[in-house]
């Protein structure tokens, strides 16, 4: 019999009931909160007169509609802040624990998880976000969820899933000086598209990936969603286990030991069998950029945006058509010619510290363009922003010229105050360039924290490497 | 939940592929905490000239005639016929409360993203997988005449054509059951509480961190 595959492992270990009809009931040990998907979710257990199954698995903050400037006088928005109200009086009403806005710990979910110890290797992880696919960096199933099943979760612990097919991303041998975590997962969606991971787990494996820290792992995983893949995953490593030590959530003493000998079991087996296999080889990525309006739309910083006049396929050459109009882009223009506004480095993708480490360092010394409106830095939790100040990262984007902002999800998606007005073009470290995500007519290229902050500094799109 | 057997009715053609969940419904609506009133917003961005926010009220905005929601002769249509890789990006299920609440019970596409696939289930709407060619053909026979209705049935597991064609689909033994009969999901899990319960007790002893 063949060997079983870290998602094989995660699912048989979490497995409560096979239903016999194509689906299962999976124990959930972790569940975060947040403050858009979980109202209608709080209401739904109060109309059945249900409660929460285990209260200790849930940990809740909120983020997508915090103000990233000062919050002394609350939120501005009354409709945003009655969001985020809600959410409070939800974890005071059932006992849940919050981070709430002025938590030093307050954060972005997806930030806050991993940094609290709170997702732990070996875990089932949900939220209702799509991007709780970052957790599966710790080798564990994390998945994004919709508001029903975040009752679903709420109310029995459990969810109905079917199991997804399994999937490796082999980023074979080393990356090239200057390319990151961002870079790899751009080119892994680039490769096989927004749709190629869908009804699949994707495993990300290879020595690049090894290579990466726990934040770029993290980030690779976050972007698995926009392959397609509702799961992400790395195998547990040294890496891992030196990044969960010691965090407040984490088992500390014989706990961790236990803990330690039983997540160094989360790999696939060296006779796995995988349903598809990608091979990419690490030394051809170059800096990516997107140009379009999906983040399949990719291409290294060196390309021309494409030409409609060469796809054969009619739907997609309507889609290329559609995505130049939208961008304001020409056909064949060099990606380096593309003139930006404003630079958004931040996000569940990109705004941890390993990324404002790397921003800085290509901003120091230096000062953003003349054309460049708005540059911000948005930490993704206050510890990040601590930590940030206390390396003195704060000191060199504000001389550079940068906003230096409070954590949240911020313009990654504009619920809060933070948007792009119709026309504008940001260079951004966050994962959608869909149409509108960052304010309605808006125009989003997604680049690594570098890239971004290269751009920050000549106006338009350049090669860090060269910059 | 409400129960779905067999639906006759009119398609709205949205010859788009990769149609996200943030051009369903943008995120400014996501700020509601009511689980109503989407409708009005579904493809907010395409549907109408200015923008609009929950508390504007989408009667005093300007209308994008071009987009093919706002086509008279597709007015009252119950089925959503798209491209590959609908609903894909964010998880928020506010983009099937938006379709659902519009007036669609149904969406056609050769495939969906993972998320919005399963909240359109846990809201008693439909989603068809058929093979590009057969959604072509709806598109085609749609093309022809606004009016046209077509027939899905989920016991059969068959989307019937005007003209006599039928293309078979599959589906879950589980959601369709679920959906036949409208059931609750969580009224159903709870009805294994004693199975979760040996679960927690059995996973408690070996990973006894889990539960701290």
């Amino acid at each position: 019999m063949a060997g079983k595959t870290l998602y094989d492992k995660l699912w048989d270990a979490h497995l409560v009931r096979d239903n016999g009809d194509g689906s299962a009931l999976i124990y959930i040990d972790r569940h975060l909160v947040h403050e858009v998907t979980s109202p209608q979710a709080f209401d739904g257990l109060r109309l059945a007169q249900r409660k929460p199954w285990r209260l200790s698995a849930n940990l809740a903050v909120a983020d997508h509609n915090v103000p990233t400037t000062d919050r002394s006088q609350g939120i501005a928005d009354p409709i945003s802040r009655a969001q985020v109200d809600a959410l409070d009086a939800n974890c005071a009403e059932y006992g849940i624990t919050e981070f709430r806005m002025n938590d030093a710990r307050q954060g972005i979910v997806h930030i806050i998880g991993p940094e609290q110890g709170a997702t732990l290797p070996g875990m089932t992880v949900v939220c209702g976000d799509s991007h709780t696919s970052t957790h599966g960096a710790f080798g564990a199933l994390a998945v994004g969820i919709g508001t029903s099943e975040v009752e679903h979760v709420l109310a029995t612990q459990t969810l109905v899933q079917k199991k997804a097919r399994n999937m490796r991303v082999t980023v074979r041998g080393a990356v090239a000086a200057g390319i990151t975590a961002k870079d790899i997962v751009l080119a892994i969606i680039g490769n096989i598209g927004t749709a190629g991971g869908t009804g699949c787990a994707i495993e990300f494996a290879g020595e690049a990936i090894a290579a990466l820290s726990m934040e770029g792992r993290m980030t690779v995983c976050n972007m698995a969603i926009e392959a397609g893949a509702r799961a992400g995953m790395i195998a547990v490593d040294q890496t891992t286990i030196d990044y969960v030590r010691g965090r407040p959530f984490a088992p500390k003493g014989e706990h961790f030991d236990r803990a330690v000998a039983e997540w160094k079991h989360l790999h696939s087996d060296a006779d796995a069998v995988f349903d598809r296999e990608v091979l990419i080889e690490a030394a051809s990525i170059k800096p990516q950029v997107t140009w379009g309006t999906s983040p399949e739309m990719v291409l290294p910083v060196d390309g021309r945006v494409p030409n409609p006049a060469r796809e054969a396929d009619a739907t997609r050459r309507d889609g290329i058509e559609r995505a130049l109009r939208y961008m304001g882009l020409t056909a064949d223009m060099p990606i380096t010619d593309i003139v930006i506004d404003k630079v958004f480095i931040g996000s569940c993708t990109n705004a941890r510290i390993e990324d404002l480490r790397a921003a800085a360092q290509v901003v120091e010394g230096k000062r953003i363009a003349g054309n460049v409106k708005l540059a911000m830095v948005v930490p993704g939790s206050g510890l990040v922003k601590r930590q940030a100040e206390g390396e003195g990262l704060d000191r060199i984007f504000r001389d550079a010229g940068f906003e230096w902002r409070e954590p949240g999800c911020s313009m990654c998606l504009a619920m809060n105050a933070d948007q792009l007005l119709p026309g504008e073009r940001c260079a951004s470290t966050s994962n959608r360039n869909f149409e509108g995500r960052q304010g309605q007519g808006g125009r989003t290229h997604l680049v690594s924290p570098a890239m971004a902050a290269a751009a920050a500094i000549a106006g338009h799109f350049v090669d860090v490497r060269g910059a | 939940m409400r129960a779905f057997t067999i639906l006759s009715g009119k398609v709205l053609p949205l010859d788009r592929a990769n149609v996200d969940t943030d051009a369903i419904i943008p995120k400014q609506y996501l700020k509601s905490i009511r689980r109503t009133g989407f409708g009005p917003f579904l493809f907010d961005d395409w549907r109408y000239l200015d923008p609009g926010t929950l508390d504007i009220d989408p009667a005093t905005r300007r209308v994008n005639t071009d987009f093919v929601l706002n086509r008279p002769e597709h007015a009252g249509a119950t089925i959503l016929v798209a491209r590959e890789n609908f609903g894909c990006g964010s998880s928020r299920e506010h983009a099937i409360w938006a379709i659902d609440e519009y007036g669609f019970r149904c969406v056609i596409a050769p495939s969906y993203a993972d998320i919005f696939f399963s909240n359109s289930f846990n809201n008693g709407v439909l989603p068809v997988v058929l093979k590009p060619n057969e959604v072509q053909a709806i598109f085609e026979v749609v093309a022809n005449d606004a009016q046209a209705e077509i027939s899905v049935d989920l016991p059969a597991q068959q989307v019937r054509l005007p003209d006599g064609r039928a293309f078979g689909f599959e589906i879950d033994a589980g959601r369709k059951d679920k959906l036949i009969r409208g059931l609750d999901a969580i009224g159903e899990t709870l009805l294994q509480s004693d199975a979760i319960r040996a679960y927690e007790a059995k996973r408690q002893a070996t990973a006894p961190w889990l539960f701290a």
